[in-house]
């Protein structure tokens, strides 16, 4: 079900053009993973969608809302942590979020419900009354997020959610996101690359204010230069040899020595386009009885991907 | 409608949740209270009135108002949370008066706390009730019009500061206006209509007939619409430069 659809967003500021007319579509059940350089208008994209921001042309229908005439019923569709994570700093968490049901339009019983349910799923209940300035960072983000799954929205805006948390942190929230992933459609922004592999469905990078990949993680690695070669690291001498002898296998395209210390050597063999190696490699390793100490096909680096489509197409000016 | 009663009710207790409101609260009653009976003669007029009482409210406001209304918006384009609240489903009239009306209660608090001024001529006399009602209705209106500018001001930036110094200058300006040597200033060369206009913007020729319990008509227009006006500045300013 499509829960979001954008139609040529544009967004002006003075002489600045931030968003230079994006359309796309985000359904439910889709992670997607809004990539790009500082600057290139992902927060501008998102705080047009959750209504801040005013675009300049364009406009976005959100769970079938347009953002423009029916601001209000597109605003309750949605649960947003805004980029900085701004929460009120002077309340306590449990009447910051008893604040945020109200206004979320639950009355009665219904809020204590909702807030318990929030700091349950959040893991907020150790410090329900604790005044927010004097939590620590992934607890501020927590409640940020608490906040914006407190109405169990169907459509859930994060930007950069993991933002200057710890690894367990991270692994945290991107658990979380990915728990619900099934019944919400998520946007998440972030360029934190792995974020992209560990949580998104679907990425689009955006830079200068255009989108300039629309694709799936996994059609995004099979761009990057290491998408399907085999490394290995092979013990002993003879390393010329072995160089070779991979060089002249039929799919091979040339070999790379990564690293080589005399006693180990570590080989990247890429593949000529479109074909698989890893066979070929182990059986003629096989064959020549090479010690291999470490094999194993890379899936690519989207850091170079991200760097190459960002960098490629002269948006660094 | 009720958006703006949860903004409201958040805003109070956010004044009440740090010392802020206490603090005023005590200084604004200190302040008249020193202004009535010690800078003004309260006690030598002889007379069961209120108006030493009402009269430096002007000034009062000019300070303590312009420190109540230097956070509304500032601190919430400071910190971000206009992004938090901008997103949830409210509208910007629904916070902007939400917040306005709760720094207004902040003051009407203040000024209801005044009560034992009225006990004190009471006991010391009888006075016109009706004109002590008046000018407390005066002095609560005059307050929301500070407000309204502060709240105003507020906008334009992200440092209370800043707010604050803009809107004691601009409330300034509005008191001085009325002023004899201001009006003096004007009298000799310019036209009558000039020095009548500029008189007829400040604060204190219209709050002084109120203090003197003479409602009418075109000093609560004033002071209402020097309420509306600058919300509705405060609401253009607010969608031009909440982003930034």
């Amino acid at each position: 079900m499509n829960m979001i659809e954008t139609k040529k967003l544009r967004k002006v500021f003075g002489p600045i053009e931030a968003v230079k007319g994006v359309s796309f579509r985000v359904d439910k059940g889709e992670v997607l993973g809004f990539l790009g350089p500082n600057g290139a208008g992902k927060s501008t994209v998102m705080r047009m969608l959750t209504c801040f921001l005013t675009p300049t042309s364009g406009t976005a229908l959100v769970g079938g809302h347009d953002i423009l005439t029916d601001s209000l019923a597109a605003r309750r569709m949605i649960g947003y942590v805004p980029e900085s994570n701004p929460v009120y700093g002077d309340m306590s968490v449990v009447s910051f979020l008893r604040f945020i049901a109200e206004m979320r339009g639950f009355r009665g019983a219904e809020i204590e419900r909702r807030v318990a349910s929030a700091m349950d799923t959040c893991w907020l209940d150790s410090v329900r009354g604790q005044i927010i300035e004097t939590l620590s960072k992934g607890f501020k983000r927590r409640v940020g997020l608490a906040q914006a799954l407190l109405h169990d929205p169907e459509i859930l805006i994060l930007d950069e959610p993991t933002d200057g948390l710890d690894p367990n942190q991270k692994h945290e929230v991107r658990t979380l996101i990915r728990r619900m992933a099934p019944d919400k459609a998520i946007v998440i922004s972030t360029h934190v690359l792995e974020e992209v592999e560990a949580a998104c469905t679907r990425a689009i990078i955006i830079a200068d204010g255009r989108i300039l990949e629309d694709k799936t993680p996994a059609q995004l690695l099979a761009r990057s230069r290491h998408h399907g070669a085999v490394r290995l690291t092979v013990v002993g001498g003879g390393l010329a040899g072995v160089e070779r002898a991979l060089t002249e296998l039929r799919n091979v395209s040339h070999v790379e020595t990564v690293d080589s210390t005399g006693v180990t050597a570590h080989l990247a063999v890429f593949p000529k386009p479109g074909n698989v190696i890893s066979r070929d490699v182990i059986a003629l390793a096989f064959e020549k009885k090479w010690k291999i100490q470490d094999i194993h096909v890379e899936t690519g680096d989207l850091n170079e991907v991200f760097r190459d489509i960002t960098t490629k197409e002269g948006v660094h000016s | 409608m009720s958006s703006i009663y949860f903004i409201f009710k958040r805003e109070l207790k956010g004044y009440f949740s740090t010392p802020l409101a206490y603090v005023f609260i005590v200084i604004f009653l200190f302040l008249s209270g020193f202004m009535t009976f010690q800078m003004s003669d309260f006690f030598r007029a002889g007379q069961a009135s209120l108006a030493s009482f009402f009269a430096p409210h002007p000034w009062l406001y000019l300070i303590l108002a312009s420190a109540v209304a230097m956070r509304l918006w500032a601190e919430e384009r400071d910190s971000g949370t206009i992004e938090l609240l901008f997103t949830l489903p409210v509208t910007l009239t629904q916070a902007l008066v939400a917040k306005f009306l709760a720094a207004w209660a902040i003051l009407g608090i203040s000024l209801a706390l005044t009560f034992p001024v009225v006990l004190t001529v009471r006991y010391l006399g009888s006075p016109d009730y009706g004109v002590i009602l008046a000018a407390y209705l005066g002095s609560f209106l005059m307050a929301g019009a500070y407000l309204a500018i502060g709240a105003c001001m507020s906008a334009l930036t992200k440092s209370q500061v800043v707010s604050f110094i803009l809107t004691v200058v601009v409330c300034l300006l509005l008191i001085l206006a009325g002023f004899p040597p201001v009006l003096d200033f004007f009298t000799g060369w310019a036209p009558a209509w000039l020095i009548e206009a500029v008189s007829s913007v400040s604060f204190y020729t219209h709050f002084d007939s109120i203090q003197r319990g003479v409602i009418v008509l075109p000093d609560l227009v004033f002071f209402l619409s020097l309420i509306v006006a600058p919300l509705y500045a405060c609401g253009v300013i607010l969608e031009m430069k909440k982003a930034q």
